[in-house]
């Protein structure tokens, strides 16, 4: 009767399972196939796959149709330093994504945090490195609020992620005109337009920021335990709390995560603008969704990699700017934005169905 | 004699509904307990109770002998006792080892650890061990449950409750979904549970099915135990008889 002993000084700690103990020596669960072959089986069916040949493709043919404006080093560098400040907020929405959770404020909260920082710089009305910092700071406390409070009325009071952060996609902006009176802030210190025109290796400081991004969001999501734990409120939220998963600190966490990463965007912004461009974010939500989605990640969450959103980015930037250089009204480029997040979507409807089946 | 978890005289009302009316319960190590009754008996509401998602209004639970309260089923878990959800609460998204460790990952040893991050070799070693012990069909450790059959998310639930049991795994109906073979292999499993010497208690309205897998079957009966069979003296009739009440047989 071992398992009532067992029992008896059963404590609090449940770290080590005991099933284990009466387990044969194991090879064949690994030896039943072969792992390599699974994983690359794996890797060519996942949409990141799919999608760099897509992006691929799409660079190709900008290439063949504007061969005199695309393919130069000058416009992929703009490319990058355009996805950059989308690629922050995209990583913020993964995270948001994989736990089934939508952040439609981003936009708005980039601006907000916009405003926040340069008003933060004007006020100090110094000019050095430490200004910049401490609008940086200002920007993306900004943004933690917002986000702080898209998960506070998503969590306790319950409002589905989609209308609580359609709520403050307005609130944010209206506050954020508020506070300039509607007028952009054009005052930024000469320190932060240094900074948007230097260069490390080539690449636009926006660039390596978005690369230290990326970098931490994937190793947090694939390696850690928060990250697996945003999978699993994703896959199955009442498993997650019924395992002990604390699931509103969590809901909390990632949308503190998604308003302060859209903070720094609006700093990153306004570097790169050197003003608050209040009016030009609306579309930021839906591009940085497409984004998204086309990566991989699916709507229904407990799906989706930092690496398939880095590659998903670039399918909107890339089509931005090749419709741009090839001079395509640019409302066309809303259109096929549009439609390629219904597509991406339906795809990954499809895939669901035809995994469930099997 | 001590039994491994022993209920005494367990009451239950919700508002003026008596659900539970006095009922005992009794399960050992190492046995198949059944727990069977018509729709309304209580069997929820006392596995539910037994499982420490609701706390009973009387009565006491003893375990090993001594009286304890769970006052959550993370609380009971912390006794070794687990239960397998009729909705299995798998992710689905997720692969078997992962999902064998849900709310309960293992870190890496050292300053990663400290940084939260996770020992995925470990846990897909371990729950490997696992299922391979208990004899499961489950090859792919790393595909999404949801790509899995019926039976094998039911495998997979099961072998996660018993990885973490140290006594007592509750099941919940769970055979209910499966076709005929995959019933089977589910049973098959069940008794190799027990066997290892967790004590196993299973809901079930097969009457069939718990004759042939149970050590022992408890009827419920409008809130109280109506009956108590051995395995080798319970018959059809005479459970559906104890179920129905047209048989008084407390054992």
């Amino acid at each position: 009767m071992s398992n009532i002993d067992e029992l008896k000084t059963a404590s609090t700690d449940a770290t080590a399972p005991t099933a284990s103990s009466t387990a044969t020596p194991l090879d064949t669960v690994g030896a039943t196939m072969s792992p390599r072959s699974r994983t690359i089986r794996r890797m060519t069916s996942s949409s990141p796959f799919y999608m760099s040949i897509v992006l691929l493709v799409l660079i190709a043919v900008f290439s063949i149709v504007a061969p005199g404006a695309f393919p130069s080093i000058a416009n992929a560098r703009n490319i990058i330093t355009d996805a950059s400040t989308l690629m922050v907020m995209a990583v913020g929405m993964t995270f948001v994504m994989v736990a089934a959770g939508f952040d439609l404020s981003i936009g708005s909260v980039l601006v907000f945090g916009g405003v926040c920082g340069s008003m933060a710089m004007t006020w100090m009305g110094t000019d050095n490195i430490g200004t910049v910092l401490v609008g940086l700071l200002v920007s993306m406390l900004g943004g933690l609020a917002w986000g702080l409070f898209n998960g506070f009325v998503i969590t306790r009071l319950r409002v589905p992620a989609l209308i609580a952060t359609l709520g403050s996609l307005g609130a944010a902006l209206g506050v954020a005109q508020i506070f300039t009176n509607g007028n952009d802030v054009r005052d930024v210190p000469l320190t932060l337009i240094h900074i948007s025109t230097a260069s490390f290796l080539g690449l636009s400081y926006l660039f390596w920021v978005a690369l230290v991004v990326v970098i931490i969001g994937a190793l947090v999501l694939r390696t850690t335990k928060f990250g697996r734990h945003t999978y699993i409120v994703g896959s199955n939220e009442e498993a997650a709390r019924r395992a002990g998963i604390n699931v509103r600190r969590q809901l909390m966490m990632l949308y503190a995560i998604s308003g302060t990463l859209a903070g720094l965007a609006g700093m990153m912004s306004l570097t790169r603008f050197a003003t608050t461009t209040i009016g030009g974010h609306s579309q930021d939500a839906l591009t940085v969704i497409t984004g998204v989605v086309l990566g991989g990640t699916s709507l229904y969450g407990g799906i989706g990699t930092i690496l398939g959103t880095v590659i998903g980015i670039f399918i909107p930037a890339v089509l931005q700017n090749g419709f741009v250089v090839m001079n395509i009204q640019p409302f066309w480029q809303q259109v096929a934005i549009g439609l390629i997040l219904i597509g991406a979507v339906f795809i990954d409807q499809l895939k669901r169905r035809a995994r469930d089946r099997a | 004699m001590t039994h491994l978890l022993e209920a005494r005289g367990l009451v239950k009302n919700y508002g003026h509904v008596e659900v539970l009316r006095g009922t005992d319960f009794v399960v050992d190590a190492g046995q198949v307990v059944a727990l069977i009754g018509d729709n309304g008996a209580g069997k929820s509401t006392l596995v539910k109770i037994l499982s420490g998602v609701i706390q009973p209004d009387g009565g006491e639970i003893l375990l090993n002998g001594n009286p304890v309260v769970f006052k959550s089923p993370i609380h009971a878990r912390k006794f070794g006792i687990e239960t397998v959800y009729q909705d299995l609460a798998l992710a689905p998204d997720l692969g078997p080892a992962e999902n064998a460790y849900i709310g309960r990952e293992l870190l890496r040893p050292g300053f990663l650890g400290k940084l939260g991050v996770l020992d995925k070799a470990r846990m897909l070693r371990e729950a490997a061990e696992t299922f391979t012990s208990l004899g499961t069909d489950v090859k792919d450790l790393d595909a999404p449950v949801a790509a899995l059959s019926g039976g094998q998310r039911q495998s997979v639930a099961i072998c996660r409750a018993v990885m973490w049991a140290k006594g007592l795994v509750f099941m919940d109906e769970p055979t209910a979904a499966l076709g005929v073979r995959q019933t089977r292999r589910v049973l098959d499993l069940i008794r190799r549970v027990a066997d290892s010497g967790i004590a196993v208690v299973l809901i079930s309205h097969n009457m069939p099915e718990v004759m042939e897998v149970a050590d022992s079957i408890q009827v419920l009966r409008l809130g109280k135990t109506a009956a108590h069979f051995t395995a080798e003296d319970a018959d059809l009739d005479k459970l559906v008889g104890a179920m129905t009440g047209s048989i008084e047989v407390i054992a």
